[in-house]
This record gives C-alpha cells, structure tokens and sequence, in this order.
C-alpha cells in the first residue's frame, strides 16, 4: 500500500521541472522539445498499465490498492460532486497564507543576519536551536495557543517555510563575491542601493532555490496539519479514506498534492526564468540542447 | 591634483603594509607604480580609490581629503569585476544610474563604441572574452569621466597580445579626456609603455624607493633604445629596492627573461 503511491508520484514530481525548464529553453526542432517532457511520463504510464492488467487478469483482487481506472473514476466521482475543488481550494490557501507569511519572515531575518553580522551573532544561535526542534512538536503547542481551526495550522506552514528560506538567504548573502560588493562600494553605493543593485540580484538564484524548498516543506506541514483535526482540505480525505477504508480516495488525495504541489514548483521556477537567464551554470546547457 | 601626504597603512593583524608615502600626482599625468609583490602597491591604491582608508596621512584630491570612494576617482581591477546579472550595456552605464535614460545610454553606447565592443551591448558578460571583459570594465570606469583613474594590475590576467593591444588603446582611451592615470603593475615593459613616471617601491613596510622620469615621446616604440635604457634603469631600482645589490646592474640588468618582472 505504502510502495505503490510512490511509483506513482515520485517520477512525476522529478521528471517534469526538468522537462518544463527545457521546453522553453531549447530552440531546436519543436518536435524533439515537445516529446521531451513525454519521456519523463514512461515509467508511470506503463507501471500504471501493468497494475491494472494485473488486476483485470486477476492476479490480484486491487482492493487495497486500486488499479488506475479505479483510482481515476474516484477522482473524477470527487470533482463532480465540487468536493475535490472545495479540499484542493482550502489547502491551497493554507499552504499559500503559511508560505507568504514564512517567506517574508524568512527573507526579512535571512537578509538582516546575512548583512549584519552583529545581528547574526545575537540571533542565529537562537534560530537555529530552534531549527533543531522538528516542526511537528509544535503543533500541541500551536493548538493550545492558537485554537483547532486556520490559526494553528497556517503558523504551523509558515515555520516550516521559515527555516529553509531564512538559511537560503543568509547563507546567500554571505557567499556573495566580496570583489562584486567591492564594485558596489567604488560606485558608492550603501545600505539599500547596495542591497537592491548588487546583493539581491546576486542572491536571487539561491533565493528561488530556497523558496522551492520552503514550498516543498509547505507542502509536507500542510498535511501535517491536516491530520490534526480538520473538516476539510486534502490531508482531511486522506485521514477519512484511512478511517473509511478508501483506498482509492486515499491515492486520489495523494495525486492531487503531486499535480498540485508540481504547479505551484512550476509556478516559482516559470516567475524566476526572465530574472535568471544571465546565468553561466552547467545546467543550461544540459537545458538547451 | 591628487596628493599623498605621507599615507600610513596598519592592518588590524598588525602588517604594516605601508609607511609615509608621498607622492603628488598633477593632473593628467599617468603614474605607473612597481614592486616586488607584498610592497604595498595594491593598499596604496586602495587608500587612493578609498576602498580602504589610510590608518594616518591623507590622500587628497584638489585639496578634498579621500576617505571613502569618490565620484572623480574610477578603478579598474586586476580581474573585470563585471555584473554578471547585467548586460554589458547596463554593466557600463552602472555608474551612470543619476543620469536621464537617454543621456546615460547615449553615453554607454559611445562608450561601447570607443573600446571596440559598440555590437556587444546586449551580450551577457559570460559571453565575452577576457579580453573583451576587460575593456568592458575600463569603458565602466571611465564613463562617468572620472578625474583620476586607478587600475591595479588591469591586463596580468591577459596573454601578452591582447596585454600589448589593450595598453595602447587605454592610452588612446586617455588620450580624449587625459585623466590622471595611476597604473600598478609588475610588468616593467608595461609601466615603461605607459607611464610618465614610475615609481618603485619597496617592500615591508610599502615605502616609495625610486621615482624614474620617463619621457619618452609617445607612442612609444617597445623595440627603441631609448626604451630599453629606462626600462633597465626600472628593472635596477626593483632590484635594488629588493637589496639584490650590484651584480645586476654590471651584467646587463635586463635580460630578455626580465621583461616580465614578477
């Protein structure tokens, strides 16, 4: 029951971001471009179709793990009724009001400890033993303060979020080349001008890196949340296919995050694009050709 | 007029790097400053440029004491520097962000054009040569005309064409404005092809240790005589600021090898 979700979803939210990134990149042949991101969907489709004729040549029964016709039927049983969208919609803004408020925590904290190393000094002991605690033990303690319902599970995303994106930034800001601020400083710049002209556009590739792993967490505490005590959102249909015994509601839940959890990656990395092009990486070359 | 009034350097690790340099610079005039590596040449332009400031004299401009960088006071670095998220085009006009569009692109653009590179304005800057990178940076410092240029060590990370290339063209590059140019470098034929003066300095702590005229007419013939003998007077005084007394100056201070003096 545990092996089969990850067939499904871990080839689908590897393949794809390379595949986005190139399509866009390349200007050869439209063809070849477009039959990239297909290669990626190879392994799931034929897993997905061997399972399936397993279960209608009967080797297996499928019942605690269903075959896909099932797992879509489920879905699409779900979309009809306006419930998918309900859940998809509440988890959505859970994990978009958590990352908002870690991101601009993060980066504000990230920016200032990077820049000032008295205030790093004085605070990043303190972030990071706090860093040590897994977020999860929190969450007692968020209820008790902040109540069952948004309050604590929104705080809950925006600690997760927090820590990736307050590390990228600070790390990022100190790894700056100190001879491009130097170029800064002999173009006299200072404080925010240094910080808007050279420090930030040269942090912004760590910065997107950092917020797609602030996201990812998101992502994995907005389950975390979900679990504990609510009424809706897709960590709720998967504790009630657990409670149920749906298994096929379970797996539906479970793509729903993939698809949403890749559009919103996508989302940052197809925003960052036009900022990025200047950079020399072994990466672009693998995207262009 | 630029002044060094004597200019004293002590890092906070206790290297004194330099010790009471004076030196006036009038304007226009293009100083080449030599030295066995740790001599102090780099703080020293540093001091001038106001990345770092003199820990006692005073290094002044036209009687404005220097103590953080300066408008009328450009420096190119050993390397380009140049801002890789910007295109060459913006990496130029950096300089030039008070100016109204028009006027700074204007400026940019003839600023391209006088080095060379007017059809690679809107390259990245990984796209270039070193070369290429390299008069970027001096088209960037030299934009915003600054009354005093530094550059410190500006072509030793070029092969020797392209470095013989790109001296003549920064003389051609002064030559419309005639800055003050203060040029370190460790190549003696370099600070004999530009210099009006070269200065020697000696090492530990940074002291100034000969002052040699050069003024030789320009453009400056490499294979001349006339250059021959003020490089060997150059090449003897590095030697001698480095107590690797007369023997040189009897067996022919310069050999061939000694053009590239490290």
């Amino acid at each position: 029951m545990s092996s089969a979700p990850m067939t499904l979803t871990a080839p689908n939210g590897t393949s794809v971001p390379v595949a986005g990134s190139s399509a866009r990149g390349g200007t050869r042949a439209g063809l070849i471009r477009w039959s990239r991101p297909l290669l990626g969907l190879l392994v799931p489709v034929v897993l997905a179709l061997g399972w399936e004729f397993a279960v209608y040549a009967g080797l297996s029964n499928g019942r605690l793990l269903p075959p896909p016709s099932v797992i879509l039927q489920t879905l699409a049983d779900l979309a009809a009724t306006g419930e998918l969208w309900r859940h998809s919609l509440t988890t959505v803004v859970r994990v978009l009001v958590g990352f908002g408020i870690g991101v601009i925590v993060g980066t504000v904290l990230g920016a200032i400890a990077g820049y000032s190393a008295l205030t790093r000094r004085l605070l990043d002991p303190t972030l990071q033993a706090l860093r040590a605690i897994p977020s999860i033990a929190w969450v007692p303690l968020f209820i008790l303060w902040l109540g069952i319902f948004e309050a604590s599970k929104v705080t809950l995303i925006a600690v997760g979020v927090f820590f990736p994106v307050y590390l990228g930034v600070m790390g990022a800001i100190m790894s700056v080349d100190r001879k491009i601020v130097e170029v800064g400083r002999a173009f006299r710049l200072s404080g925010l001008a240094l910080v808007r002209r050279i420090l930030l556009p040269a942090v912004l590739p760590s910065y997107i890196v950092a917020l797609r792993s602030g996201l990812g967490l998101g992502w994995m505490f907005v389950v975390a949340a979900e679990f504990l005590g609510a009424s809706e959102g897709l960590g709720y249909l998967l504790i009630d296919g657990q409670q149920l015994g749906k298994p096929a509601q379970i797996v539906a839940a479970i793509i729903t995050f993939a698809i949403l959890g890749k559009i919103a990656d996508g989302l940052i990395v197809l925003a960052a694009a036009p900022f990025l092009r200047w950079e020399d990486r072994f990466g672009a070359r693998a995207d262009a050709n | 007029m630029l002044s060094l009034d004597r200019v004293c350097k002590t890092y906070p690790n206790g290297v004194h790097a330099l010790d009471a340099v004076s030196i006036d610079v009038a304007p226009g005039e293009i100083v080449a400053i030599v030295g066995g590596s740790g001599c102090g040449k780099s703080t020293l332009l540093r001091a001038v440029g106001g990345l770092d400031i003199a820990s006692n004299g005073t290094v002044s401009l036209d009687g404005v004491t220097i103590r953080a960088p300066h408008e009328k006071i450009g420096i190119v670095f050993q390397e380009p520097r140049l801002l890789p998220w910007l295109s060459v085009a913006d990496n130029v006009g950096f300089g030039l962000d008070h100016l109204p569009k028009a006027e700074r692109e204007a400026r940019v653009r003839e600023a391209l054009a006088r080095v060379g590179l007017g059809d690679k304005a809107q390259v990245w800057p990984r796209e270039l040569s070193g070369g290429q990178a390299q008069r970027v940076a001096i088209a960037r410092a030299l934009v915003p005309q600054p009354q005093v240029l530094l550059l410190d060590e500006p072509f030793s990370a070029l092969d020797a064409f392209t470095r013989a290339d790109l001296q003549d063209h920064l003389l051609d590059l002064w030559a419309d404005r005639k800055p003050t140019l203060i040029l370190v470098t460790h190549d003696v034929d370099e600070a004999v092809v530009l210099a009006d003066r070269v200065m020697v300095m000696r090492p530990r702590p940074g002291r100034i240790f000969a002052e040699i005229a050069c003024d030789l007419p320009r453009p400056r013939d490499r294979q001349s005589a006339a250059f021959d003998v003020v490089k060997r007077q150059v090449l003897a005084a590095l030697d001698r600021s480095l107590n690797r007394q007369a023997e040189t100056q009897q067996q022919t201070s310069a050999e061939a090898g000694a053009a590239m003096w490290w």
